[in-house]
């Protein structure tokens, strides 16, 4: 499908917010926000959803923490349970004191990990992935608004305008 | 905005009439300029003092752990020291991120790139230690718990050792992708800046593809606070278990259980000298004073205070214990480590440890640069020597006078710790070469509240930004042209079925219809189609339209009847 949009540019964080809200009020829909850094207020502007990426973080870390309780109950009480310096160990329960640090880096190890490969995945990050973004100077000083036009180029360009972009590109995507 | 307000009381941590391309502009400086000769001389030394290390390693592997100096009595010395103080100094990384990021710490941000890269180079040291001790490298993973061809022979979980295994790959996993992750919109900068085809390909393969978009950021700043929240309990377990090492046995000067604490205080403290070691030097080299500013020293200097009076008020506190305890044993150790054989090394950690961060009390002294410089370096030293006091004084003599001895090293132990700050200088001299050493990206967030440029206009009163006019309109005629005909049949289509007027008719969910998806739904909207109603009219004549317009899965709304599935939907 072809379809035209147009890449607004601005120079300055707190412009291109009043420029999101602008844009927002005017009922048109901004596919896209380009940033060189986070821009505190911008995903709460612009409607993005809060992200999940903590929780999911949550529920890796239960996993990491109940594959050390089983991996240490079947190694050290089920397996080959040993009797170290008059302390047999039958139960987990009465030797789980001595495997507190392992459970607490399991956890870690697992949340830490899973949460970050999730990022890397969901933000579709990874070696040999080509960078996505419109113009070099969004990774410098600029930020970018992306739009598709309806029909209403005229309209959206005067609106951009209004809004004090340095730049407007209109483009096939 | 309000939220790039700050006290005006706090000074600035970017000096200079700074923009946000300026700050793009320095960071990537050292990587996109040529070595002076200054780096090549230091890159070389520490070249020839690593392989060296390589040297004594092969040979101590080749031939056995006969060639250090241990002996029966003293049997754990410069390798476990080495390997604690590697350590120690892997904890200010961490720290400055992760512990700084969750009380937002702003000042943190110039700091934090490279002493995270000192962490994890310095844990690489660290680990050398216990692996080459192994005797056996190869062997190594006989650490991991893995199913075996000697029966059931699992590796022990209540020890210590194990934990350490556990502990410091955990940790230096955890922070090399806390690192990395900070690390990708910095490459992206620097990719988008390269000039030469060659750069350009290695900068955009170390960036993953960074693009930037709102989604990113958002889930960027949330992994960023989880990761430094997971970090925080991860960085004091990891020299809660070191010390676990020697607290868990039952030698005097020992087990005693201020270690945890006390060995925490510690690491912080060296960490944060080795911080400033580096920094000086760095901000000097790389022409990064407007960013790592005397401020940032100064609070590394008072972090340094604090922490070694917290060491202090442990050595004491040792002391008192071993008298209060009335144990004998433990008495001797203490007495026998100030006044005994091994007084001078006691001493040495006394007065680089507790009694030089002192100094830092005086504002002139913890805002001199060179002052700052000469401390860190003596912390370093003393730190080293508190772990060298802890682990051979206490062993040297042992139960039995007839097996009481001395430790001296040997040309392999100092080869090997030499190898291994050979080895390190190495690792951070070439990051500083190719990496962007401050979080150029972090930075920026920052430069509105705490930078000199915006703090003089708002004291001025005047605007931090303005929308002025004067907008660059550019476009695409090629593409304009192309997309002519589509438009017509745009046109023709919507004609035979309907606008849509966003006024008088509201829109459907159009997922709803079998076949249609987010992305085709979004497709439809752009050509205009946003209800049932428009839907439901379509015939033969409007498909074809349709897949030549999107020109993606021809044929597929005839298949699935959208015009009788909308109808439906829409009498609903």
């Amino acid at each position: 499908m072809a379809s035209k949009v147009i890449h607004a540019y601005y120079n300055d964080d707190d412009v291109l917010m009043h420029a999101v809200k602008k844009v927002k009020d005017a009922k048109h829909h901004i596919e896209e926000v380009y940033c060189p850094f986070p821009v505190h207020g911008l995903d709460k502007a612009l409607g993005l959803a809060p992200t999940r990426i903590a929780i999911t973080s949550f529920i890796y870390g239960c996993i990491g923490l109940v594959i050390s309780i089983v991996m240490m109950d079947y190694i050290m009480i089920q397996d080959w349970p040993m009797d170290i310096g008059g302390k047999p160990s039958f139960s987990y329960l009465e030797n789980m004191p001595a495997f507190v640090p392992i459970m607490f880096e399991l956890t870690v190890f697992f949340a830490a990990h899973l949460m970050v490969i999730t990022f890397y995945l969901r933000s579709r990050l990874w070696p040999f992935k080509e960078a996505e973004n419109p113009d070099v100077r969004t990774t410098d000083d600029h930020f970018v608004m992306e739009l598709a036009i309806h029909d209403n180029e005229k309209e959206l360009k005067n609106l951009l305008i209004d809004t004090g972009a340095v730049e407007i590109n209109v483009s096939e995507k | 905005m309000a939220s790039h307000y700050e006290a005006p009381i706090r000074k600035p941590l970017v000096l200079g009439d700074k923009s946000y391309h300026d700050v793009t502009v320095d960071i990537a400086a050292p990587v996109e300029g040529r070595a002076n000769k200054h780096w090549w001389i230091v890159f070389t030394i520490a070249l020839v003092a690593f392989l060296w290390g390589v040297g004594c390693i092969i040979y101590t592997i080749s031939t056995g752990i006969g060639t250090w100096g241990l002996n029966k009595t003293v049997n754990w010395a410069w390798d476990i020291t080495n390997f604690v103080w590697w350590v120690g100094i892997g904890h200010a990384g961490t720290l400055i991120s992760a512990v700084l990021l969750l009380f937002r710490q702003k000042w943190r941000m110039a700091i934090n790139r490279s002493a995270e890269a000192m962490t994890i180079f310095s844990v690489i040291q660290a680990a050398l230690f216990p692996v080459i001790h192994m005797g056996r490298p190869w062997l190594a993973y006989w650490v991991v718990p893995i199913p075996n061809q000697f029966g059931s022979l699992w590796v022990n979980f209540n020890s210590p050792l194990l934990w350490d295994v556990f502990a410091i790959s955990t940790y230096l996993s955890v922070s090399m992708v806390f690192w990395w992750t900070g690390l990708l919109p910095d490459f992206a900068m620097i990719r988008d800046r390269a000039v030469l085809p060659f750069q350009k390909k290695i900068y955009s393969l170390l960036s993953f593809g960074w693009t930037g978009r709102a989604k990113d950021w958002q889930r960027f700043e949330e992994v960023s606070l989880v990761l430094a929240g997971l970090a925080t309990p991860l960085v004091l377990s990891v020299h809660t278990i070191v010390s676990m090492d020697f607290a868990t046995s039952v030698i005097p000067g020992w087990h005693t259980t201020i270690f945890p604490p006390y060995f925490v205080a510690g690491a912080v403290f060296s960490g944060f000298a080795m911080v400033n070691t580096l920094l000086i030097i760095m901000r000097k080299v790389c022409h990064l004073e407007a960013y790592i500013t005397v401020q940032h020293i100064e609070l590394m200097n008072i972090v340094i205070m604090i922490t070694g009076t917290i060491v202090g008020c442990a050595y004491i506190t040792e002391l008192f214990m071993a008298w209060y305890s009335g144990v004998e044993y433990e008495q001797y150790a203490f007495l026998n480590r100030a006044t005994g054989p091994y007084w001078w090394a006691y001493w040495a950690m006394m007065s680089c440890n507790v009694f030089s961060p002192q100094f830092m009390w005086f504002k002139k002294l913890r805002t001199s640069i060179m002052f700052s410089f000469f401390i860190s370096i003596i912390v370093n030293i003393g730190m080293w020597f508190e772990r060298f006091v802890i682990i051979v004084t206490s062993l040297h003599r042992d139960y039995l006078p007839s097996s009481w001895s001395m430790f001296s090293p040997t040309f392999v132990d100092i080869g090997i710790f030499i190898g291994t700050i050979g080895f390190f200088f190495v690792l951070f001299l070439l990051y500083a070469r190719t990496f962007p050493v401050i979080a150029q990206a972090e930075v920026k967030t920052i430069l509105k509240s705490s930078g000199e440029k915006y703090k003089k206009l708002r004291e001025a009163g005047k605007p931090l930004y303005q929308i002025n006019g004067g907008t660059v309109v550019k476009e695409n005629v090629e593409t304009a042209a192309k997309t002519k005909s589509d438009e017509k049949d745009v046109a023709s289509l919507l004609d035979s079925i309907g606008t849509f007027d966003s006024s008088k008719d509201t829109a459907d969910d159009l997922k709803k219809v079998k076949g249609i998806g987010p992305q085709m739904e979004k497709t439809l909207n752009q050509i205009g189609i946003f209800t049932f109603a428009q839907m439901s009219r379509m015939t033969e004549k409007e498909y074809n339209l349709l897949d030549s317009i999107t020109e993606s899965f021809p044929g597929r709304a005839q298949r699935d009847d959208w015009a009788g599935q909308a109808k439906k939907l829409n009498n609903k």
